[in-house]
């Protein structure tokens, strides 16, 4: 169970988010979608510290973290808890794949080696790159970086993963290999909280959509509400214009 | 002009060889402490700890504004006036105390440097997954930093090499003053310090090998 409340956060003074609430069920899948700049991927990296909020409370499993009151051993514990999948894939240059996924469970979570490598090879075989094991990121092609990245997220056993436009860096043929992997992530019962503009995904696999604008949630729904009977009327705007561009009825 | 004497500058190589390992103790080990400071420094810097970040900041620019020659008088010939417990400092510890500090002043700013081009993508990841400041430092950030430190740091080694030479001032036999001390029995300076030169040279030439296959191991993970 995850649980946002009153999350604010301003950079230089220019408010981002005015107060998100937000409850998440364990093995729930939420979409947040929105225009650009309306606070989607900060909220996702507030949530792990990545920015740090300016005041709210969240809440995932039983820790409880206040922002304005965050000791440094809270933020860890926070992070600890959530996996977050980057969209420039952010892995670590000088490991290689299998390196990758054993990092935390070795340097954080301070498990003996061999468990560690043989957890980060029954990923990479889950993530179908077992080949790959012993390649670096820059031998590895953008899809192949981020199935990584999205394994190195899954082999913490965290609560909840975080996807902050996991597919918007990549090449438009190595997006599919990417979703089908979220897909397979999905199916596992795993909590997700995912930013994308990949609406026919997010129609797809999402529980519950999220319509951020303004720094705001707007609206909220199963997806059959949100993309099939919209009521706020930013969001209709805004599916008509993504639908233009994806070429979306 | 006289010709040189061959016979003679054969003869000292073999003299002056027998002081590359003191030459190359002192180099190695001004080195490997010096890397180790300047890490440390560098870190400071990045992270900026109140008031130890003054100090650091006074340090280096101390040790890097000052001649190497004055550091090492001041730790051979001053510092055991003020401190009788160094009364006894020998040439070899004064001259590693000063490579050590000297260099560590410069290489702290090239790390420093270096720590800031990681691209932040990396901090980020390190963060993600709960790392400690001091775990994303060692694990992730300065071997990185690493990779882009490496030709600079070489260079500075091998300005600590020659630096070394400075040690005979401080009454330590190492290449240059066994030179010294042979050209002053032969009077033969020009003979007995090209020798020196020419063997400063293939030390320092050598180590230009090393560095290429250095930054070949370093540079593995960044190719495609």
């Amino acid at each position: 169970m995850i649980s946002i409340r009153g999350l604010t956060k301003s950079f230089r003074g220019a408010p981002v988010l005015r107060g998100i609430d937000l409850d998440i069920e364990d093995g729930e899948k939420v979409v947040v979608i929105g225009p650009s700049g309306t606070g989607k991927s900060t909220l996702l990296r507030s949530l792990n510290f990545l920015d740090v909020p300016d005041a709210g409370q969240i809440t995932v499993g039983d820790l409880t973290v206040d922002a304005a009151r965050a000791s440094k051993s809270d933020i860890l514990a926070l992070r600890r808890r959530t996996g977050f999948v980057f969209q420039n894939y952010a892995l670590f240059a000088n490991k290689t794949a299998k390196e990758n996924i054993m990092e935390a469970l070795v340097t954080v979570q301070k498990r003996p080696r061999a468990e560690a490598e043989e957890r980060a090879l029954s990923v990479l075989r889950e993530t179908g790159l077992a080949e790959k094991a012993d390649s670096y990121p820059a031998a590895l092609s953008g899809g192949q970086q981020q199935r990584v990245g999205i394994g190195r997220a899954m082999a913490l056993g965290a609560e909840v993963l975080l996807f902050d436009e996991p597919t918007s860096a990549l090449d438009p043929e190595w997006v599919g290999e990417v979703l089908d992997l979220m897909r397979r992530v999905a199916e596992k019962s795993q909590t997700m909280i995912i930013v994308t503009h990949e609406m026919q995904f997010a129609r797809e696999i999402a529980d519950r959509v999220v319509f951020m604008d303004g720094g705001k949630i707007v609206e909220a729904g199963p997806p059959s509400q949100i993309f099939d009977a919209p009521r706020d009327d930013r969001l209709r705007r805004f599916l008509k214009r993504v639908g233009r561009e994806q070429g979306a009825g | 002009m006289r010709a040189l004497d061959f016979d003679y500058m054969l003869g000292l190589v073999p003299v002056i060889l027998s002081y590359v390992p003191i030459t190359l103790a002192m180099a190695g080990a001004s080195m490997v402490l010096a890397l180790a400071l300047a890490s440390l420094l560098a870190v400071e810097r990045v992270i900026r700890v109140p008031v130890l970040d003054n100090l650091v900041v006074l340090f280096i620019s101390f040790f890097r504004g000052t001649p190497l020659l004055v550091q090492l008088f001041l730790f051979y010939f001053g510092l055991p006036q003020l401190l009788p417990a160094l009364a006894n400092i020998n040439g070899v510890t004064a001259a590693v105390m000063g490579l050590t500090l000297h260099f560590a002043a410069y290489m702290a700013e090239s790390i420093r440097a270096a720590i800031a081009g990681v691209d932040r993508s990396q901090w980020e990841a390190a963060q993600s997954i709960g790392m400690t400041q001091a775990q994303m430092m060692r694990r992730i950030i300065l071997p990185q930093a690493a990779r882009i430190a490496a030709p600079t740091l070489v260079n500075y080694f091998i300005d600590m090499i020659k630096g070394t030479s400075l040690a005979f001032t401080l009454g330590v036999t190492e290449m240059m003053g066994a030179a010294q001390k042979e050209a002053a029995g032969s009077f033969l300076y020009f003979e007995a310090f090209l020798v020196v030169a020419v063997i400063y040279w293939i030390m320092v030439e050598a180590l230009s090998q090393v560095q290429g296959r250095l930054e070949t191991r370093l540079n593995k993970a960044f190719a495609r």
